[in-house]
């Protein structure tokens, strides 16, 4: 019992990019342990997705039905953790993404196994975790005891995964009997979009409360689209429903760490703070000069927003045409 | 209709994190009810009153339980005092705690109780972990609805919008299930329950505040004490900490005069443009 079972998001035949942070996780726990990692693959049309994943990994579980044409923590889990027992895992991984961190704790109870949340890294044993609490604002390494360990990695702290030089083999298992404890799917009212996925972009240009209304996130919009970057958002814009609630950035919305993060209109709440701060170089745009946010900033231009991101617009075009 | 809403006490994240001994230091630290566990009494509450009309359902129940120190009863009575009915109190360490251990205890007191809906925060703000409520969903072999941004009563069900990655998920749920909260379920109209007018706003930001009333009255509500033992659960956390560190602080940045500079600056100090 020393491998890792990965379970890994896909769409459309490839895994997701939030997978290949597991996968870079997962291969990390699995030289701990001394084992191999198996990518698990769940859902109608998983099948299509194995040659992609069979990169990744020397072994590729396939579990695709019908009847898992939705994802469902209540079908999933029972899933994840008889492929746990099956392939001889030590650890059970996710990426923290919103099913990672949905299904994950259902299949640690499945499996009366301790689990490590939203992992920063490896610790300093196979057993050992370091994820961050208290928003971030503190880094806790934990023990845990359990034969099995369930863990979900932040994505943001793990770069993804590359291919291996051979593929590896893709096996089929049954779902078993598919229960979903009487819970259904209703729809998803999806947020469609040309831009890169908040917790995968390269540069994320976020507004918040300053930006008075949703009407004046088109500016933003406009200069997220000459960098080709995410957009993001504060608790307070997203609150105030200026922008989609899945544009929030923060401790309770999504955690990124892109190259380049633009904080238009932003205070710097703690809050805000937790979600951004891994960033490799900030830039705050705010009209007053004591907003916690230009405490970590790496650049800060005090100025109102209507007039600093137009320029910042026009400036970048300069420079791009120049080159 | 009953609820049970399990809470936890957490230290108030306004204070700046120290470390002693290499752990949180908490000598000293003022406590509150965590923020989703507020959020999930208020969803309750919602839940079972007309709020239009200011009044409680008749037949409804909601009963509050917390697993932790003896002083964390100051907090189980805040959420009294908003409007819960009852309170259970599990006194332990917070070092013979785990998720699984308050699992374990929240089961058999759901088997006692047997409530039609548990609610509870989707996590709690010191640990982040985000896991009791999917646990317990998962032993219990119940359905679950984690993060819920809304929630609308169709029958004996519940329709649970969830903020998902790239939207909007609406799941239905029977009863009985576990419902996990998020940010957004205080909104002003998050919450229909078919007996509040649908056009009726709950005002404020957040759960509401306890008024005088309440507060005199949950000095009178029912709080009985328990132990882990009373539910077969030990004081043996198999998720353990071994320390804690504080990250280095971020090197202090600079103030640009203006937006060519920035822009010269990204493209050739941080190469980032």
């Amino acid at each position: 019992m020393s491998n890792v079972l990965a379970f890994c998001e896909f769409a459309d035949g490839a895994l997701r990019t939030s997978a290949l942070s597991n996968l870079a996780f997962a291969r990390a726990a699995a030289q701990a342990h001394g084992g191999d990692v198996v990518i698990l693959l769940v859902g109608h049309g998983a099948q299509a997705a194995s040659a992609a994943a069979a990169k990744f990994a020397p072994k590729v579980v396939v579990v695709d039905d019908p009847k898992l044409e939705h994802y469902l923590a209540e079908t999933y889990a029972p899933i994840l953790a008889d492929q746990a027992k099956a392939n001889g895992a030590a650890v059970v991984t996710a990426t923290a993404t919103a099913i990672g961190k949905d299904v994950m704790p259902r299949v640690a109870a499945l499996l009366d196994a301790g689990m490590a949340s939203d992992i920063a890294k490896l610790g300093d044993a196979k057993n050992r975790f370091v994820r961050p609490i208290l928003a971030g604002n503190a880094y806790s390494t934990v023990e845990i005891t359990t034969p099995i360990i369930c863990v979900t990695a932040r994505q943001s702290e793990f770069e993804p995964a590359p291919e291996l030089g051979s593929a590896g083999a893709v096996t089929t298992a049954t779902a078993g009997a598919i229960d979903a404890k009487g819970a259904e799917f209703v729809k998803l009212d999806a947020q469609k979009s040309d831009r890169p996925d908040l917790g995968d972009a390269k540069v994320v240009v976020s507004g918040g409360r300053g930006m008075k209304n949703g009407e004046n996130f088109k500016v933003l919009e406009e200069l997220a689209d000459l960098l080709g970057a995410a957009m993001g958002a504060s608790r307070a814009a997203t609150d105030a429903g200026m922008v989609p609630a899945d544009w929030q950035v923060g401790q309770t919305g999504k955690i990124v760490a892109p190259n380049l993060y633009f904080a238009v209109a932003i205070s710097g709440a703690i809050q805000h703070l937790a979600g951004m701060k891994g960033s490799k170089t900030i830039v705050a745009i705010n009209k007053n000069k004591d907003e916690p946010i230009f405490q970590v900033a790496d650049y800060g231009i005090v100025q109102e927003w209507e007039k600093a991101v137009p320029e910042l617009i026009s400036e970048i075009k300069k420079l791009k045409s120049s080159r | 209709m009953k609820i049970l809403v399990p809470v936890k006490r957490v230290p108030d994240p306004t204070q700046k994190a120290k470390i002693k001994d290499g752990h949180i230091d908490l000598t000293g630290a003022s406590w509150i009810v965590n923020t989703f566990d507020e959020y999930a009494v208020e969803t309750a509450l919602r839940l079972l009153e007309n709020g239009e009309a200011n009044a409680r359902t008749a037949g409804s129940e909601i009963v509050v339980v917390t697993i932790g120190p003896e002083d964390a009863a100051k907090e189980l009575r805040t959420t009294l005092a908003m409007g819960a009915d009852r309170a259970i109190h599990v006194v332990a360490k917070d070092d013979e705690l785990d998720s699984l251990v308050v699992v374990k205890v929240l089961a058999g007191i759901i088997a006692a109780e047997k409530p039609d809906v548990v609610i509870l925060g989707k996590q709690a703000v010191d640990g982040d972990a985000n896991q009791v409520g999917q646990m317990l969903a998962g032993k219990l072999g119940w359905p679950q609805a984690t993060f819920a941004a809304s929630i609308e009563v169709k029958g004996s069900a519940y329709v649970v919008g969830r903020e998902v990655d790239g939207g909007v998920e609406y799941k239905q749920v029977p009863t009985p299930a576990v419902i996990t909260v998020d940010l957004r379920i205080v909104a002003s109209h998050a919450v229909q329950n078919g007996v509040t007018p649908a056009s009726f706003a709950y005002g404020g930001e957040g759960a509401r505040l306890p008024s005088l009333k309440g507060i005199m009255a949950a000095k009178k509500k029912p709080m009985v004490t328990a132990k882990l033992a009373d539910y077969g659960a030990e004081p043996v956390p198999v998720i353990k900490e071994v320390g804690v560190t504080l990250p280095p602080p971020r090197a202090a940045g600079q103030i640009v005069a203006d937006i060519p500079t920035l822009v010269k600056k990204l493209a050739e100090e941080a190469k980032v443009i």
